[in-house]
């Protein structure tokens, strides 16, 4: 716990040094990048003891503001979410090194390393912190540096709305917020976590309360349906290092809250489990649809990550129902495979917007109808891609397969033994989880196949090159991951087991009982997927041996005798989803332009297509605008007269004391 | 002896093919091709060497391979007349839903491999009708769960044994529908996806293998022939639960009963019309409702 401090130290003066070296953009990348491993280094030991189960100590500074205190914690939860937090954030940062390194030419890029260093710094803090305050200001820093990182390329005006949109949408959930932490304040009469979670609520009401206020609040920033909207626009925007890190593991603190507050509000109550559930459902399915319908990869990506947040609350809600309705097998279910999927998705999640930015850098254009034949071209960034296609669409043996199984199971669970109301629930999440994943196989074959299959659609993606190693290296070590978490399932089930004791009321016997049989069943899984990769190589063998003196011949892809194709013949991402987007039109409105051939010797054709966000374009631009237009009605006190704004500053200080007296 | 039914399955699976033809060919008043004809295009196959497109890379090789992998590995989990799959715990209907997903991963994306735009059609297809399939299988297995109170396959296929036809539930009846369909679709049969076609730009299944030739197309078909034998087999295990206490009877009976089943593929593949295509979308929402149904049914 003692280095702790020294590691935030380290985060923040790593970034003002790589701040201070302007003008050389080499050495800011190295200084940013070595700091940021150095202080990872020197926290493994204590997230290390947490999740090995060791009751962890906390550290208590003084600090001068009100109510505020320096108390930071690393416990099993806390542990949990930093884990991939700062594993994701070194390796993004190994990658912008090579990222980067063309873009200094542009601009600076000094700023960027400070910003993200000063991200990786406040979340962190957000995870450790045990104070309401501090919470909060570390909350705060991690939404502007993120704003700051989303804005990198301001010239663009795209960029500019997406930062706006991201600063709005941060900024209203921290509203929602800073009224949870006042009334459980008021509550309690203290602003410490320790306090909050010893308290507990007995009274129903206010609790609930307080859960949609922490829904809401925590909600937005997961990425949570109907809080999504700033979601597509900012993670396309940023650069795609600083996207993986967004995508995988910023939006987490959201679900971190989420879980942390749950633990403030004493036992929950069945509605929040049904809840999140229709929640996680409603955020799967919308957001697998809309990630179909996106032909921008960066903007499918980040249409994902409001997918994997629905399964991730999937699993959060069948947990709370699991702890609501005094079922420890369900709850156990739940809540593993909700933070197993927290794990997974910032591994898979990250290597794929990795991925994606090596295509954009090599290529220029992450518009996938510009793209295909990449394989060939960049063929480690195409492995790694694939690796993480099959691990985000839950394919064994990757570790996508192992939490979505955990939820799978929650559903059965609470359909095998429930009551009617737990079986619709785990009836509802079994299907839904279900058609995700059957949408997800459609949209990571699409991604993959379109960009890195057949043949290039445009000049784009002719003369490409494979990504620098800085770049392909850390992607290597993330698809490696993903399926070493697959195989070792076994094993890391256990490190879940203390995360789950803090955030269920489950006795911590049960529950080692119970990850003791889970990891039992892994094995078995792990067998299976050892089994699979058995026969594959056999058959790869069996194929050589076959193969070996006969005639392999090379021909060109039969297209029923058609004498002259062309890759603009091939299959267009909008086309392989079309079957999808037509069934599922009445959800997706997907605008379209069409101009038909006319004529009997048609000139041009067209086909545009677009599909924009929904709650978007239906209720937050609509909305947004009338209070627009209504602030416009006061404007008349905007005068730009100083002297009147000083009256006006009299006047306010004239009411309080009034009100004070009164 | 739960090793004997894999055995089974790996040498009779091919033999379902020629069972569906030849009811398809006495339907047709035709005398049909010889019941082992699967065995001997598998043999020929097995024998030729291959040709592949210039545009494909290792993505398409591996397309085959791992699609034939998924269904072995698949096949371990499946209980069959009475005896537990060789891997066997509970959740193990998830794995196998998985390996059936990974088989389909495997071969849409092989299929995208070519670039051509036939086999981007099937692949496409292929992909929304899986999707759409998966809902149905895990409402019909988790109806099955609801039934019998126990999430692994073979523990509740076993606990519906002893079941006679007497006291049916209409439960599993529906499940059985349900599935039914889900066989049809994931198997490429009639009325959503005809084998026999001649004109790419109908087909699902056979238009994403166009480019395979020589082993690696030997490698599809007998990977078909295995993903039909395990749903066959799912089908058969909730229809004709373990009757005796002989297993050697219950055995017999479970492959009596999956030839049985293709005998009947065969009758509805010659009494009925393909659907048009955006009709099998609904057929599958169908056989979810069906699935709901008979969950809702096991809420009492």
């Amino acid at each position: 716990m003692e280095w702790i401090p020294v590691a935030l130290g380290l985060w923040i003066f790593g970034g003002l040094a790589a701040l201070a070296l302007w003008r050389k953009p080499e050495a800011s990348a190295w200084t940013s990048t070595l700091s940021l491993a150095a202080g990872t280094l020197m926290t493994a030991p204590a997230i290390w003891r947490a999740l090995a189960g060791h009751s962890p100590g906390i550290l208590r500074i003084q600090w001068a503001v009100p109510g505020g205190e320096f108390a930071l914690q690393i416990d099993a939860l806390a542990a949990w979410f930093l884990l991939p937090t700062l594993l994701l954030a070194v390796l993004a940062a190994v990658y912008g090194m090579g990222y980067l390194s063309g873009e200094a030419h542009h601009r600076p890029t000094a700023p960027l390393w400070f910003f993200f260093n000063l991200l990786v710094a406040s979340m962190a803090v957000v995870l450790m912190a045990r104070n309401a305050v501090l919470f909060l200001t570390a909350w705060e820093v991690m939404a502007l540096a993120s704003f700051f990182l989303v804005t990198f390329k301001d010239e663009k005006e795209s960029v500019r709305r997406a930062g706006w949109t991201y600063l709005i949408a941060t900024h209203l959930g921290t509203a929602f917020l800073l009224a949870l932490f006042i009334l459980l304040g008021r509550q309690t009469g203290s602003l410490d976590f320790g306090v909050w979670a010893q308290a507990g609520t007995a009274d129903p009401r206010p609790a609930s309360l307080l859960f949609m206020l922490a829904l809401i609040g925590f909600g937005s920033k997961a990425g949570m349906i109907p809080f999504h909207v700033w979601l597509p626009e900012a993670h396309p925007a940023a650069p795609s290092h600083v996207s993986a890190v967004m995508s995988g593991v910023m939006i987490k603190t959201g679900i971190y809250g989420l879980m942390r507050s749950l633990t403030f509000f004493g036992d929950p109550l069945p509605w929040w489990g049904w809840l999140l559930i229709a929640l996680g459902i409603a955020s799967g399915i919308l957001g697998v649809l809309f990630a179909l319908a996106q032909h921008d990869l960066k903007r499918l990506l980040a249409y994902h990550s409001v997918e994997n947040i629905g399964i991730i609350l999937l699993g959060l809600g069948l947990g709370v129902l699991g702890s609501s309705v005094g079922s420890p097998a369900l709850a156990i279910l739940g809540f593993s495979g909700c933070l197993l999927h927290v794990l997974n998705h910032a591994l898979f999640k990250g290597l794929l917007f990795l991925g994606a930015g090596g295509v954009l850098r090599a290529t220029g254009s992450a518009e996938m109808e510009h793209l295909g034949g990449l394989l060939k071209r960049m063929p480690l960034t195409a492995v790694t891609f694939l690796v993480g296609a099959a691990a985000i669409s839950g394919l064994p043996p990757f570790n996508g397969f192992v939490s979505e199984m955990l939820v799978f199971m929650g559903g059965l669970q609470a359909v095998a033994d429930g009551e009617v109301t737990a079986v619709l629930a785990g009836a509802g999440a079994v299907a839904g989880l279900a058609l995700i994943s059957g949408l997800a196989i459609a949209c990571f074959t699409k991604a993959f196949g379109i960009v890195f299959l057949g043949e290039p659609r445009s000049h784009h993606a002719v003369s490409v090159t494979e990504s620098p190693r800085t770049m392909v290296v850390p992607m290597g070590i993330l698809a490696a991951l993903c399926l070493a978490v697959g195989l070792t399932a076994p094993w890391i089930i256990g490190s879940v087991a203390q995360t789950v004791v803090l955030t269920t009321h489950v006795p911590p016997s049960t529950v080692d009982q119970a990850v003791a049989g889970l990891a039992e069943l892994f094995a078995k899984v792990a067998i299976a997927g050892l089994l699979l990769m058995l026969v594959c190589g056999l058959l790869i063998l069996l194929r050589r041996r076959l193969l070996r003196d006969r005639r392999v011949e090379t021909a060109v892809t039969w297209d029923c005798g058609y004498a002259s194709p062309t890759t603009r013949m091939q299959y267009s991402a909008s086309s392989f989803a079309q079957p999808i987007t037509e069934a599922f039109k009445g959800v997706l409105r997907t605008h379209m332009r069409v101009q038909m051939p006319a004529l009997p010797f048609p000139e041009r054709a067209s086909f545009a297509s677009e599909t924009p966000d929904p709650c978007l374009e239906r209720f937050y631009k609509p909305g947004f605008s009338g209070i627009a237009v209504l602030a416009s009605k006061l404007r008349w006190l905007q005068h730009g007269n100083i002297h009147l704004y000083v009256l006006y500053i009299a006047l306010a200080l004239l009411a309080t004391l009034v009100w004070m007296m009164g | 002896m739960n090793w004997l039914p894999p055995l089974l399955a790996l040498l009779l699976a091919p033999l379902l093919l020629g069972v569906i033809n030849r009811t398809k060919a006495i339907f047709a008043g035709r005398t049909g091709q010889p019941l082992l004809q699967s065995y001997f295009d598998l043999a020929r196959l097995l024998r030729k060497g291959a040709v592949y497109s210039s545009t494909t890379s290792w993505v398409f090789r591996a397309g085959p391979i791992l699609g034939l992998a998924a269904m072995f590995t698949a096949l371990q989990l499946v209980p069959f007349g009475g005896q537990a799959g060789l891997l066997h715990f509970s959740g193990d209907l998830v794995l196998l839903c998985g390996l059936l997903a990974l088989g389909r991963f495997a071969t849409v994306a092989a299929a995208l491999d070519t670039g051509s735009s036939f086999e981007g059609m099937g692949a496409s297809r292929e992909a929304f009708f899986g999707a759409m399939a998966e809902p149905a299988l895990y409402l019909s297995l988790a109806a099955l769960v609801r039934h019998t109170g126990s999430y692994g396959l073979s523990s509740s296929l076993a606990a519906l044994a002893g079941r006679n036809w007497v006291d049916v539930d209409p439960s599993l009846v529906l499940v059985t529908v349900a599935l039914l369909a889900v066989f049809l679709v994931e198997n490429c049969r009639i009325p959503v996806d005809d084998p026999n076609t001649h004109l790419e730009l109908t087909m699902i299944h056979e238009v994403m293998v166009l480019d395979h030739s020589g082993p690696d197309f030997a490698f599809i078909l007998y990977g078909a022939a295995l993903k039909m034998w395990i749903l066959a087999a799912l089908l058969v295990g909730i229809v004709l639960p373990a009757l005796s206490s002989n297993p050697w009877l219950n055995l017999a009976f479970a492959v009596l009963g999956v030839f049985g089943l293709a005998l009947l593929v065969g009758v509805i593949e010659s009494v009925m019309a393909r659907l048009r295509l955006v009709v099998v979308p609904q057929l599958l929402v169908v056989a979810s409702a069906l699935a709901a149904t008979a969950l809702l049914l096991g809420v009492r």
